[in-house]
């Protein structure tokens, strides 16, 4: 598997449709990622590598609003829901990191009703 | 310790089938009397056997992890494909309001082929003879994606397989299928979703088994899947060897299924444990 191509890097970001001008609204991301624990074994008996996402950051214009650490009993396709209040327009980051250099990170301008 | 297992799960599986269970579970009871009766026949979806959390996590788009494949499947409607260099929405144009409840009614009898096609069946046939692309496997990401898309478009319709003779024969094959004894447990479909719902098989509570959520995302897949898969599972699950990929048993029991659940809504794209 380790010379298969890296399939490209699938999110989802719920909830910036909400945000309204100094409201708390819930943001809810969903990353598509194995999250393979390091224990379990393929069909030749071989273990599987660990490969998860161990930090997500949230930042608003720079500032880190959210942030999470990642641990191996973390399910496949991570959900996080979190709460922002952003007082007016922006640039939304989220950045995923984790094993294997993984990395993936996406903007979102935001204009807060 | 990996080969006793299976014969262990296999025990316990014999050993809770024999039991005849003569009280659902209050709780599921509870559940069922909490949700809202569509059809008064007796007939439940799949959702309405899990426990709240996984019933949320289907019901919110924003949790639900299937979205990352209907996500994709919207951009693949979009993309161009095969030597034709066209793409879904060149024909079909905005899949919300062309597609709408047009994943309902699959299988159905394709003319061209003279038989009959599921909707990645159709997806594929649309590729090779419109887009001169190839087909995609069972099972391929891509495939998932857009099926679950169509889905989308027909969530909270009704399931409407087509009134057409030509597809009679397939359904009572499916039917016959679903009576049929199969494997080392010697087990017929209806054994388990006929006979007893609602008790439990192993951990899992044995649900009625209308497929009106496919494809589907399995908390034991941890991704997609289609109802080929998830009938294979099954075939696996009684210990019977599973007809191979192309087989016409599967779009028996699909078309089968289809007529079972007539009328019930289209959930996709379903959670399920």
């Amino acid at each position: 598997m380790a010379d298969t191509p890296a399939p490209r890097v699938r999110m989802l970001i719920h909830g910036l449709d909400g945000l309204r001008r100094g409201q708390p609204a819930e943001l809810r991301v969903t990353l598509a990622h194995p999250m393979d624990n390091g224990l379990r074994h393929d069909g030749f008996g071989n273990v599987v590598p660990r490969n998860i996402v161990t930090r997500f950051e949230c930042r608003l214009d720079g500032d880190l609003v959210f942030a999470a650490d990642l641990y191996s009993a973390i399910a496949a396709n991570p959900y996080l829901g979190f709460w922002l209040r952003a007082d007016g327009p922006g640039t939304l980051s989220f950045e995923w990191s984790g094993d294997w250099g993984f990395n993936h990170r996406e903007t979102r301008a935001i204009v807060p009703a | 310790m990996t080969r006793c297992l299976p014969v262990a799960r296999a025990l316990v599986l014999v050993l809770r089938l024999v039991q005849v269970q003569v009280l659902v579970s209050v709780l599921t009871l509870a559940a069922l009397a909490a949700l809202p009766a569509r059809a008064d026949d007796g007939r439940r979806s799949g959702l309405q056997f899990m426990g709240p959390a996984l019933q949320a996590l289907q019901r919110d788009d924003g949790q639900n992890p299937a979205m990352l494949w209907v996500q994709d499947g919207e951009q693949l409607w979009r993309t161009p494909a095969g030597t034709a260099g066209r793409h879904c929405a060149d024909c079909h144009g905005d899949a919300p309001r062309s597609m709408a409840g047009v994943a309902a009614r699959y299988p159905a009898w394709d003319a061209a082929s003279g038989g009959a096609l599921n909707l990645p069946g159709r997806i594929n046939a649309c590729r090779q003879r419109h887009q001169q692309a190839a087909a995609l496997p069972a099972e391929h990401a891509d495939l998932l994606a857009l099926s679950a898309y169509l889905g989308l478009q027909s969530r909270g319709q009704p399931l409407a397989p087509p009134d057409d003779v030509r597809l009679a024969p397939l359904r009572q094959q499916g039917e016959a299928l679903w009576q049929q004894r199969l494997g080392q447990l010697n087990l017929a479909c209806l054994h388990c979703h006929d006979q007893r719902p609602g008790q439990r098989l192993g951990g899992a509570v044995i649900p009625q088994g209308h497929a009106t959520g496919y494809p589907i995302y399995r908390l034991e897949w941890q991704g997609l899947g289609s109802l080929h898969r998830r009938l294979r599972g099954c075939v696996v699950g009684v210990r019977a060897e599973p007809w191979g990929t192309e087989a016409p048993e599967w779009l028996a029991l699909e078309a089968w299924l289809a007529q079972r659940a007539a009328g019930m809504a289209v959930e996709t794209p379903a959670v399920r444990p």
